[in-house]
C-alpha cells in the first residue's frame, strides 16, 4: 500500500456553511445567483466576501428571489457557464419550479442546500422534508455527515454532474444548524490542487455562440416529450457508477473515499439502522458502544439519495435480519417517511431481506440522542428473530 | 437610425413557419427588434403565445440564439445569461462581441406574474432590452383578465353578464413603474408603427444597462378584430391617446407623437373590436364616458410631465 494523501492538505477549523463556500471559493464559477435564507444564507454571503476581495472571477447576481436565483443560474448555465447557487427549505421550494427544467436542459448546476424543515409552521431547523419535496426533481442528491463531506462533496459534485455521461444538476446537502453552524477541523485542499482537481468546464452548447444559434427549451408535445424524458432518466441511473468512481478517485487522491452507501461495521451485523445525514455520526457512536457489548450491530448511512442506491442497498441489506429506517420528514402519505418506503420498495423483489421498520424522527430540528438510537437497537434485537415486528412506523422523541 | 429599405435588407432572423394566428400583433415586433439589431443578439422569451408559436420542436422562428425557461422568470434567466456573458469575458474565457441580450414576456408574464422578476433584472442594472408584448389579456390560455386589460374589455374570467360589464378594473401602468427603477431608457411603442418601434429599439441598443419598451399588441381571437387591422388598431389607440407614443430617457418624458387636432374619440377605436361591443349598447354611455374621461385625464397627465421636463432644457 502507497501513502494515500500524497497531496499535503490544509487542516482548519470550519463550519459547513464556510466549508462549503470555501469549496466554491476554489472552484471560482463564473456565476453565483443567490438569495439569503437561513440557516443558508452564509454560503452566498461569506461568498460575496471573496468576490468583494478578488478572491474569485465570479459575477455575483444578488438577485430578488430564489425563483430568479435558480432562474439566473439557468440563463448563466445555457451560456456555458459554470454556475452555482445556494439556498434552504422555503427557498429550494420556490426554486421547485425550476428544478427539473434545470435537469432536462441538462445543465451541471451543483447547487449547496442546508436541510431545514418547510412551513408550516414556520422553522429554521433541521429536518429534511425540504430535499425529500424536491426528490423527484432530477437533482442528484448528496447528503453530508460533517462539514468535512460538505467540502468533499461540493467538489466532488463538480465532477459528477459535469460528467459527459451525467449532465444534471447535484445538490449537496448538510443539516441545518448542526452541521452548517457547527464548527469541526476539517482537511482542505490546497488551492492549486483543489483547481487541477477540478478542472476547466467547457459546455457542449453554448447561447453565446451567434454563428450557430440554438434554440433553448423548446415546447415538446406528444411526438417528442417522452422521447426526450428518456436521456434524463438514462443519465440518473448512469450517474451511480460515476459518483462510485468519484468517489473512489477522491479517496485515491486525497485519502477520503466515498460511495453511494456507507456501511458501517455491517459485515456480521444482524440488525442495522439506515439514516442520512448527521445522525449518522451519532449512530455510529451508539453502533461503537453496542458491539463492546457484543451486540451485532451496524449502520448503513445513505450519502446518495438521488440517483437511489438500490443495488448496493439491497446487497448490503440482504444479510441482515432487522433494519430500522430512519426518515427526517414524514411523507404525509398516511403510511411513513420517503426513505423507508424506497428501501421497501427496493427490497420487494429480493430473496433475501430483512424485517424493516420506520422510525420519523428529529421534525423541524428535535434534538435526536444516542439513547433514543441505543433504544431502536435494543428493539431491533427483539424482533430479529420474533414473527411479529409490532408498529411498522414509529414517532422518535415527540411528546404524546 | 435605419430607413424601411435598410431594414428590408437586412437578414430576416425571426421568420415565418410559426403558428401565431393572422393579425397577430407579436411576430410583427420580433421581427421588426431583430432587424433593428445589428450586433449578436440572444433571445430570452416567457412562457406564452410567442415563445408557443415560434419553438414548437422540432422548429424554431429564432435564427439568433433563443432560450425558454417558464413563464415568469424571463428577466431573471436573461440577467443570468447577461452575468455570464460579461463574467466569461472579463476572465477571458470568451471574446467580447458586444453581445446584446433581450427579454420578452407577454402582458402576463410581465405586467403579473414575472413582475418582480423584471424589477429585480432591472435594479441589478444588467445590460438588457426587456420587450413586452401587451394584447391585454392572457391570450394563451384563453383570454384571461390581467392587469394590463383595459377597463370594462370582456374577458373568460372578468365576463360580462347580466350584472358585470367585464373587467372592473383599470389597467396598470407598467411603464411609469418601470420609470420608477431609475433605468436609463423606458418607451412605448405599437406592433403597428414600423419607425417608432426600430427607433426605440435602436436607441435602447445604444445605451448601455437595463432599457425596458412595452409595445401593444392586437390579438384578433381576444379582441374580436379584424387579423387585417394590426396596423390600423394600434395606430387608433395612439390617435386616441389610449396608448400615446412616449419615451422615458434618464428619467425625463417625451411624447413622440401627438395627434392634436387629430385625436379621435376612444369609442371610435373601442367600437372595432368585439370585446368591448357591450358598452355600445343603451344603456352604457356612462360606462364608455367613463373611459374617454381617463384617456383624457392620463394623456393631460402625460403631457404635463413631458412639458415639466422639457422646461427643465436638458441638463
Amino acid at each position: 500500500m502507497t501513502a494515500v494523501t500524497e497531496v499535503k492538505q490544509l487542516t482548519v477549523a470550519r463550519t459547513g456553511n464556510e466549508a462549503m463556500a470555501e469549496a466554491m471559493r476554489q472552484i471560482n464559477p463564473d456565476v453565483v445567483a443567490a438569495y439569503p435564507i437561513t440557516p443558508a444564507t452564509e454560503i452566498a454571503q461569506i461568498f460575496s466576501s471573496f468576490v468583494a476581495d478578488g478572491l474569485v472571477n465570479t459575477d455575483m447576481v444578488t438577485v430578488e428571489s430564489e425563483h430568479s436565483a435558480l432562474s439566473a443560474t439557468l440563463g448563466a448555465a445555457a451560456a456555458g457557464a459554470r454556475a452555482m447557487t445556494a439556498t434552504s427549505s422555503q427557498g429550494l421550494m420556490l426554486m421547485a419550479e425550476i428544478m427539473p427544467i434545470v435537469a432536462a436542459l441538462r445543465l451541471p448546476i451543483v447547487m449547496p442546500e442546508v436541510n431545514r424543515a418547510i412551513s408550516g409552521p414556520i422553522n429554521i431547523h433541521c429536518d429534511h422534508s425540504d430535499t425529500m419535496f424536491c426528490r423527484d426533481a432530477g437533482w442528484i442528491q448528496i447528503f453530508s455527515e460533517n462539514a468535512q463531506e460538505a467540502y468533499d462533496n461540493v467538489l466532488q459534485a463538480i465532477k459528477i454532474a459535469e460528467n459527459p455521461q451525467v449532465h444534471l444538476p447535484a445538490l449537496v446537502t448538510t443539516d441545518g444548524f448542526i452541521i452548517s453552524h457547527g464548527m469541526e477541523t476539517i482537511k482542505i485542499l490546497p488551492d492549486d490542487d483543489a483547481r487541477e482537481y477540478i478542472g476547466a468546464y467547457k459546455a457542449n452548447y453554448s447561447l453565446l455562440n451567434h454563428e450557430k444559434p440554438i434554440t433553448v427549451g423548446s415546447i415538446d408535445l406528444q411526438n417528442y416529450y417522452f422521447e426526450h424524458r428518456i436521456p434524463v432518466i438514462e443519465a440518473m441511473q448512469a450517474a451511480k457508477s460515476i459518483i462510485k468512481q468519484v468517489g473512489k478517485d477522491f479517496g485515491e487522491k486525497y485519502g477520503r473515499a466515498y460511495d453511494l452507501i456507507e456501511k458501517y461495521r455491517t459485515d456480521d451485523a444482524e440488525a442495522a439502522i439506515i439514516c442520512l445525514g448527521s445522525t449518522a455520526g451519532t449512530a455510529k457512536d451508539v453502533v461503537d458502544a453496542l458491539r463492546t457489548k457484543g451486540q451485532k450491530v451496524g449502520l448503513i448511512k445513505i450519502r446518495v439519495f438521488r440517483p437511489f442506491p438500490v443495488e448496493d442497498l439491497t446487497a448490503a441489506l440482504s444479510t441482515l435480519k432487522a433494519v430500522a429506517v430512519f426518515d427526517r420528514s414524514d411523507s404525509l402519505n398516511g403510511y411513513g417517511g420517503p426513505v423507508f418506503t424506497e428501501v421497501c420498495s427496493a427490497l420487494f423483489n429480493s430473496a433475501q431481506k430483512p424485517k424493516i421498520i420506520n422510525y420519523i424522527y428529529g421534525l423541524g430540528g428535535r434534538d435526536i440522542d444516542v439513547h433514543q438510537i441505543e433504544a431502536v437497537y435494543n428493539r431491533l434485537n427483539s424482533i430479529k428473530d420474533s414473527k411479529d415486528v409490532g408498529d411498522i412506523v414509529s414517532y422518535l422523541g415527540v411528546r404524546k | 437610425m435605419a430607413t424601411l429599405k435598410e431594414l428590408a435588407a437586412r437578414e430576416e432572423k425571426f421568420v415565418g413557419g410559426h403558428t401565431s394566428c393572422a393579425g397577430c400583433g407579436y411576430p410583427n415586433i420580433f421581427r421588426l427588434t431583430l432587424a433593428a439589431i445589428k450586433e449578436p443578439v440572444a433571445v430570452v422569451g416567457a412562457t406564452g403565445c410567442c415563445e408557443v408559436n415560434t419553438s414548437i420542436f422540432p422548429y424554431t422562428s429564432w435564427k439568433v440564439p433563443f432560450l425558454h425557461n417558464a413563464f415568469e422568470n424571463s428577466a431573471a434567466t436573461c440577467s443570468g445569461v447577461e452575468a455570464a456573458y460579461q463574467s466569461m469575458v472579463k476572465s477571458g474565457k470568451i471574446k467580447d462581441e458586444n453581445f446584446r441580450f433581450i427579454a420578452f414576456g407577454g402582458d402576463g408574464g410581465t405586467y403579473d406574474i414575472g413582475l418582480q422578476s423584471l424589477s429585480g433584472a432591472m435594479e441589478r442594472g444588467h445590460d438588457m432590452l426587456y420587450i413586452c408584448y401587451d394584447n391585454g389579456a392572457y391570450m394563451n390560455t384563453g383570454i384571461q383578465r390581467s392587469g394590463a386589460t383595459p377597463r370594462y374589455a370582456n374577458t373568460t374570467t372578468a365576463p360580462v353578464g347580466k350584472v358585470n360589464p367585464g373587467k372592473s378594473q383599470k389597467k396598470k401602468d407598467l411603464a411609469k413603474i418601470m420609470v420608477g427603477h431609475n433605468v436609463p431608457y423606458v418607451a412605448q411603442t405599437i406592433a403597428g408603427n414600423w419607425k417608432d418601434l426600430t427607433n426605440k429599439v435602436e436607441k435602447a441598443m445604444s445605451i448601455r444597462g437595463p432599457k425596458f419598451i412595452v409595445v401593444l399588441a392586437t390579438c384578433p381571437l381576444g379582441w374580436v378584430t379584424k387579423s387585417q387591422d394590426t396596423v390600423k388598431l394600434t395606430q387608433m389607440a395612439v390617435d386616441c391617446c389610449f396608448w400615446p407614443l412616449y419615451e422615458v430617457e434618464n428619467g425625463k418624458y417625451k411624447i413622440n407623437y401627438d395627434p392634436k387636432d387629430k385625436k379621435i374619440p376612444v369609442a371610435d377605436w373601442l367600437k372595432l373590436q368585439g370585446r368591448f361591443k357591450h358598452l355600445f349598447k343603451a344603456g352604457n354611455e356612462n360606462l364608455l364616458a367613463e373611459i374617454q374621461t381617463e384617456v383624457d385625464q392620463d394623456w393631460e397627465n402625460l403631457k404635463a410631465l413631458c412639458d415639466f421636463h422639457s422646461k427643465q432644457g436638458v441638463v
